[in-house]
C-alpha cells in the first residue's frame, strides 16, 4: 500500500497545504494549476453525486478508484475538504484523514496563533508532524527516495 | 443487489441510453399549521425546501402537492401562486407533499456529458503514469461503476454499496449492447439506442442479477 500525496482545501477553494511522497507522475501543470484543476473536479463531482444519488446523500462523495490509484476525499462541516491519493488497496484511509483533520490539522493549524485563517500554510511543526502522521500509518507502504 | 440505473455513454459524452430500475420513490406527506416551520426557497420551476429537516423531509426535497392537489412549477393547480397559499394563516391547517426531486432526461444528458470530463480529469491527475478514469466511485447512498471499452464507449451502472463482481455485470452488458445494438441494421452509431430487444435483454439481466446475484451469472446468462 502507499500513499502518494495530499491536498487540503479550504471551503473557498484555496489550495491551504499540498504534500507529496511517493508520486512518480507529474501532471505536467503548475501545482496552482494542478490545485484548481483537482477543485474544479471535485465540486463537479459533489454535484454530480447529489444528483444522480438515489436517496438523500449524507457525506455525500467518498472516494473514486481508476486502475492505477484511488483518491480518498473528507469534507468537514465547514467546508475544509482533505484529498488523499493513495494506491488502490489501501483501506481505513477515511479514518487516517479524520486523524489528519483532528490530531494535525485542529492541533498544529487551528490553535497556531500565527495562522492567518484563509492563507496556506507554512508552520514547520504542522508539516514535521502531518509527514510522522502519515509514515507511521500502515497505509504508507514502499519508500521512495 | 440493487442496481439503480444503467446508462451507456457514447464516445463522444452524449448519452445514448438510460434505463431506471428501482429508483425508489421518496415522497413524504404531513400536515402543517400556520406558521410553516420549514423555509422554502421559491423558484419559478419550484418549490424546494431551503431549511430545516423532519419527519423525513429533507433540504432540497421538491413541494409537489397542496392539499391533495398537485403542484406545477410554483403555481397550484387552479393558477393560485404556492408562495400567497402558504402564507396567508386562513389556509391552514394545511396538507403539504414533499418528494426528492426526480431527473429529468434533461438532466441525465446534462450528468452524462458531466461524468466525461471527470473520467478524463481523474486520469489525468493521476499520481500514477499510465492510469485508466475513473472505474468505481463511492458515495454513502451508492456506488458508481464505469467500464469503458477500447472503442471508447463507456457503461455505467449505479448500484448500492457494497457490492463485489460489478464488472462482470458491466462486460454482460457490453456483451448485449455488441449484441443486440450493434448488429440492429437500424442502429447507427453514436445515436440513442432504440432496440426493443436490447431493452428486453438488458432488463431481463438487471432481474437476474437483483434476485440470484451475480454468482451464476456465468450459467444463467446463457438463458436470457
Amino acid at each position: 500500500m502507499k500513499i502518494f500525496n495530499l491536498y487540503i482545501f479550504d471551503k473557498l477553494g484555496t489550495l491551504m497545504y499540498y504534500a507529496e511522497w511517493n508520486r512518480t507522475k507529474k501532471s505536467g501543470l503548475t501545482q496552482e494549476e494542478e490545485a484548481k484543476l483537482t477543485y474544479g473536479m471535485l465540486s463537479s463531482i459533489k454535484s454530480f453525486v447529489s444528483k444522480i444519488s438515489p436517496h438523500d446523500p449524507r457525506e455525500g462523495f467518498l472516494f473514486y478508484k481508476t486502475n492505477k490509484y484511488a483518491l480518498h476525499y473528507l469534507e468537514t462541516p465547514s467546508g475544509l475538504k482533505f484529498v488523499l491519493n493513495t494506491d488502490v488497496n489501501a483501506v481505513n484511509v477515511k479514518e487516517l484523514l479524520q486523524q489528519i483533520y483532528s490530531k494535525i490539522w485542529v492541533e498544529y493549524v487551528v490553535r497556531d496563533p500565527l495562522w492567518n485563517p484563509g492563507t496556506p500554510v507554512t508552520s514547520d511543526l504542522f508539516q514535521t508532524k502531518l509527514d510522522e502522521l502519515i509514515r507511521q500509518s500502515p497505509i504508507f507502504g514502499i519508500r521512495n527516495i | 443487489m440493487i442496481i439503480y440505473g444503467v446508462y451507456i455513454v457514447s464516445k463522444s459524452g452524449g448519452l445514448i441510453f438510460n434505463l431506471d430500475n428501482n429508483v425508489p420513490r421518496i415522497e413524504h406527506e404531513k400536515t402543517f399549521t400556520y406558521p410553516l416551520d420549514l423555509m422554502l426557497d421559491y423558484n419559478p420551476k419550484k418549490v424546494t425546501v431551503a431549511f430545516n429537516r423532519k419527519d423525513g423531509i429533507n433540504v432540497g426535497h421538491v413541494l409537489v402537492a397542496v392539499n391533495g392537489g398537485p403542484v406545477n412549477g410554483a403555481t397550484l393547480e387552479d393558477g393560485r401562486d404556492v408562495k400567497t397559499v402558504l402564507e396567508s394563516a386562513e389556509n391552514y391547517p394545511i396538507n403539504l407533499k414533499f418528494s426528492r426531486p426526480k431527473m429529468t432526461t434533461n438532466e441525465k444528458i446534462f450528468l452524462a456529458s458531466m461524468f466525461y470530463p471527470l473520467f478524463a480529469i481523474a486520469s489525468q491527475l493521476s499520481p500514477e503514469p499510465k492510469s485508466s478514469g475513473i472505474e468505481v466511485l463511492e458515495a454513502d447512498t451508492f456506488t458508481l461503476h464505469c467500464f469503458q471499452t477500447l472503442t471508447g464507449v463507456k457503461f455505467i451502472v449505479i448500484s448500492e454499496t457494497g457490492l463485489n463482481g460489478m464488472d462482470i455485470v458491466l462486460r454482460k452488458i457490453y456483451e448485449l449492447y455488441s449484441d443486440y445494438a450493434l448488429k440492429n441494421p437500424f442502429y447507427s452509431l453514436e445515436m440513442p439506442i432504440r432496440c426493443e430487444l436490447f431493452d428486453n435483454k438488458l432488463q431481463a439481466l438487471l432481474d437476474l442479477v437483483e434476485k440470484t446475484g451475480i454468482n451464476n451469472l456465468e450459467k444463467l446468462v446463457e438463458f436470457i
